[in-house]
Formats: C-alpha cells, structure tokens, sequence
C-alpha cells in the first residue's frame, strides 16, 4: 500500500478504499461498567444488532480492531492498560467514548479514583452521551463514523472535531 | 518368524496405553494472568493463576479496578442524590440497589410507608432480579461455549426493561425510590402488560432448561466444578443463591423481608444440596421462575391509595445509626447509613454481595484446570462494580 502512504490516491480509489473500510469496521470492546452491558445489547442481541451496519463485534484482539469502544467508568487503575491496547491497534484506528463516564466523569465527577474523561488519554473520535446510553445511541454514534470514514481523506486523517452524537 | 501386521498394531496401542498411564509428563510452573479486560470475567476483575501445567496451584483475585469512591462520594451528596449514585452499584438489577439504602433512610425518620408504595416497590425489586439473572442465565451459556443462550436472554431481558422503563424512565438507572415511597404510580395498562412479560419470562427459563439442563456438555462442565461445602460457604460470607446454591436455606426475603412485602406471598426458597457450578446454576433458573411467580401474585393483590407518605420537601434525616439489608439479586445488600441530622449522610458503609462471593476464588480454585477457572467466574456471578464499589 505504497501508494496510500505517499498521499497521492486518486480519488476513485480513495472512495473504493473507505468503502471497503467503512463495512469491515471490527470492533473492540473495551466493557467496563453499565454501559458495557447497554453495548451488549447493542452489539449481542438481536433486537439491536449491530452487524447488520456491517461491524463485526469479536476481534480475537485488538491487534485486529479498526475501532475501540471505550464503554464506562475509566478508572486511575484501568488507564495503563487502556493506553496499552490502544497502542496494539492497528492504523487507522478509531474511538467511540460511549456514556458519560467515558467522556468526563459524569457522576463521578468528584471523585478520587475516576479519571475524568477518556480524552485525556487516547484521542476520541465519537462521544456519545448519557448514563448509560441506550443501545440506538450507540448505533447512531457508528453510523455517524462509519460517514465520517466514507468522506475520509488518508491524508488528512485527523483533521476536523470529534462527533457529538443526538 | 515374522510379526503380523496386527500384532505391531497391539504393540503400538499397548505401549502408546502404557505411555499415558505410567510416565507422567513433566510440567512447568507459570503464571497466568485474566484480565482485567476479559469477557469472562464481567467487566474488570483480574485474575492471577499460578499454574502446574494445566492445573491452577494459586489463584488470586486483583480487585479495585472499578473502584468508584462510593462510600465517599455518599458523604457529599444529600439524600435523595445517593440513589443517584447507588444504582450504578450493581448496574444489572438497579432498583434493588436503591431500596436498602432508603429503607434504612426511612427507618431513622420514622417514616411509614403506604402499603402500595411498599407492594409496588416488591415488583420493582422482582423485575430488576429477573433483568439482572436473565442475563446470567445466558451468560453463563457462553462462557461454556454455548452461543444461543445469551440471545435469548438480551432478547427476553429487553421485554422486562421496557416494563421498568414504562413505570420509572429508565432502563437501567430508574432512580425511582423515596423516600417515603415512590415518585409516580403505575402508568395505565402496566399490570397487564407485566403479565404477558411474566408469561415470556417463564417461557425463556423453559427454554434454557431444554438447551442446557439435557445438554452432556454442559452438565461435564459444570458438575463437580467448583464445589463450595456449606461450611466454608458461610465461612467466607457468601450469600444469594450461592449460599443456597451449597444446600444452606437461607434467604433475606423470607427471614427478615423489612418493609417489602414478601411475608404475604405464597412462595418458595430453593436450595440444592451439591454445591458445585451447576446447582449455582439450577438455583438461579428456579429464583427466576419463581420471582416470575411472586410477581403474578402482587399484580392480583395490589392494593390501592397513595404512593407517597407525608415527608418534608428538604429531607433532613435526624440523627442516629441504621442497617438494613436486603436479599439483592447477587445476593445480601446492606447498608450501614449513620447520620448526624443533616442533608447527606454523615457516613454510609456498603455490603455488597459480590464481594463476599468473589472472596471464595483462591479456595475454590485450588488444583482445578484452567476451562474451570471460567466456569467458576461465571457460576459464581458477580458484577464489578458491587465487588470494588
């Protein structure tokens, strides 16, 4: 894939290429707390099912992710190891924060052992919010990176502000 | 003379027998490490195992991964605010978290419950167990390698979220217990409704039994797993169908039912008299059953009036020491709330079942193989965020 690293794609290609990537999204599912079981649901059962957007959610590791849903209360503890995975994933690689916990600590703002926000550590391109969000939050918050994979240049991958889902 | 074909085949045979039986393989000592992100192990509990080959000669839990700050963040918080909070604690069956706290609110206040509050809450109580087992029930299918249970269980679990969304708002996090009550009455047309869902719940459980009661895979793996005697059961705290689970009858609901309603319900505690992963299992399977049973009963003798007593619009709680604990879906939830007679409490300590559950593993995981380890985790059920708080 020379030709990608060098910038130069033509267009069409371009498209083909994020085409292929954009149905092929392989999930990690990074499960904390609630919302890991809200992310079950939308990921596990069949009233949500996500693979019908063309996600696979079983990646054996992360060293086959495209994506990483960082889902619930990240604590002080948790980080390194959240950070160490992140680090196995493959280019390009995408992030989903789902809940309020992931994004900035929500009830646990005050708190002593809760790092406030998934930001601080890994870069995130989808919030999605709410305590926990209901399993079509979640979905929306996929299909609106699975647009912003469609219209992506590899180049300038990581131009432009993260999604805020609803 | 010459050796036949089929006399070197029984020498093969014989000497490859011999090979299994008398020379024992030498194994190597390793530390094997699950978690803290695993799926078998319901969020982020660690697990240390110190191995003989296949044999764990350790194991050792890590916990604090999910360690929220509870018991602190409850001392700068109101009261109404701390049911925000403690919901999150046992995040499958939500609303059962709520209700030990405000019983204990309550019990200083000297507050008296309407009846139909307290029969209302008893449903609530029940639907969050059925949310929170259904789970397991299917859970615990795949973490022995059986797929279909858990779609069956997210899709059952969903028609018993929508009742509890229906009455409180929320699917997981009603935030719904006051007290002196409850914040709204059933809406119109609930009781019904509720009792299809009881009708599709007893049908899930009927349908679990026939995949996995009969299933030979299921019973090899689970039998004479992680056998926990009665003694060392109660030795180690554990409480819920665990305890039960080891043939001890003990049970919160029907021993000290403290404001719920369940004296006046015709049911039953189940026990199992093994011990081992399947009667953890078979335990929970009847629980579901009949909570889809004592559910029926408290719809037929709902009775009507107010949900809400006559409480002061900013609660102050006077001063002086209370401990409540109920029969929680993972097991004995208590809270120790003393106050000081102001908004918040001036200290809450949090028991909570997984915790005690969870303190069995490096007993219970002594010489057993490694597929067992999950076995046990899954059996043994708990959820992180009620073992680190």
């Amino acid at each position: 894939m020379g030709l990608v690293e060098s910038g130069k794609m033509p267009a069409p290609l371009t498209k083909l290429l994020n085409i292929g990537r954009k149905y092929s999204l392989w999930v990690y599912q990074w499960g904390l707390a609630c919302c890991a079981i809200e992310m079950g649901a939308a990921f596990g059962s069949p009233r949500y099912d996500v693979m019908r957007l063309g996600v696979i959610p079983f990646p054996a590791s992360p060293r086959q992710a495209d994506l990483v849903v960082v889902s619930g209360t990240v604590t002080d503890k948790m980080v390194p190891s959240i950070l160490r995975l992140y680090e196995q994933m493959p280019d390009p690689k995408y992030v989903i924060s789902m809940g309020s916990c992931a994004n900035c600590g929500g009830p646990y703002w005050d708190s002593y052992s809760v790092t406030k926000g998934i930001d601080q550590i890994i870069p995130v391109d989808v919030y999605v919010p709410g305590c926990p969000p209901r399993p079509e939050a979640l979905l929306e918050g996929i299909v609106l990176l699975q647009e912003r994979i469609a219209n992506e240049d590899m180049t300038a991958r990581w131009k432009g502000d993260p999604i805020v889902v609803g | 003379m010459s050796v036949t074909e089929r006399e070197q085949r029984a020498f093969i045979a014989a000497a490859a027998a011999d090979a299994r039986v008398n020379v024992e393989l030498e194994t190597e000592g390793m530390t094997l490490n699950i978690g803290p992100q695993h799926p078998a192990t319901h969020g982020t509990l660690r697990i240390i195992a110190r191995l003989d080959g296949e044999q764990v000669v350790a194991a050792e839990p890590v916990m604090g991964y999910m360690h929220r700050g509870y018991e602190k963040l409850a001392e700068v918080r109101t009261y109404p605010q701390v049911t925000t909070l403690i919901n999150r604690i046992d995040w499958l069956g939500s609303f059962a978290n709520e209700v030990p706290f405000i019983l204990a609110a309550e019990q200083l206040m000297e507050v008296e419950v309407p009846p139909r509050a307290a029969w209302i809450r008893t449903i609530l109580f029940e639907l969050s167990r059925l949310a929170n087992i259904a789970l397991f029930l299917g859970d615990m299918g795949v973490q022995l390698g059986a797929l279909t249970p858990v779609f069956f269980a997210f899709r059952d679990r969903e028609f018993v979220l929508n009742q509890i969304e229906a009455v409180t708002g929320g699917r997981f996090h009603p935030n719904f217990d006051r007290i002196g009550g409850l914040k709204d009455d059933l809406p119109k047309g609930w009781i019904e409704e509720t009792r299809g869902v009881m009708v599709k719940m007893r049908t899930f459980c009927d349908e679990l039994e026939d995949l996995l009661m009969g299933n030979e895979i299921f019973e090899a793996r689970t039998r004479g797993v992680g056998v926990i005697p009665a003694d060392i059961a109660l030795s180690y705290g554990l409480s819920g169908a665990n305890l039960r689970a080891s043939g001890v009858d003990w049970d919160m609901r029907r021993d000290n039912p403290c404001g719920l309603v369940y004296d006046q319900l015709d049911w039953k505690v189940w026990t199992h008299p093994d011990g081992d992963s399947f009667a953890r299992y078979w335990v929970r399977l009847q629980e579901t059953r009949e909570a889809t049973y004592m559910v029926e009963q408290m719809l037929d003798g709902l009775p009507a009036g107010p949900v809400m007593a006559k409480v002061p619009v900013i609660i102050k709680v006077p001063a002086g020491e209370a401990y409540v604990a109920t029969e929680n879906p993972l097991g004995v939830m208590g809270y120790y709330v003393v106050s000081k007679g102001d908004l918040g409490p001036f200290r809450v300590k949090i028991r909570s079942a997984s915790f005690n559950n969870i303190s069995v593993t490096p007993w219970v995981m002594r010489g057993v193989y490694v597929p067992d380890v999950i076995t046990i985790l899954a059996s043994l059920y708990f959820i992180l965020g009620d073992i680190d708080r």
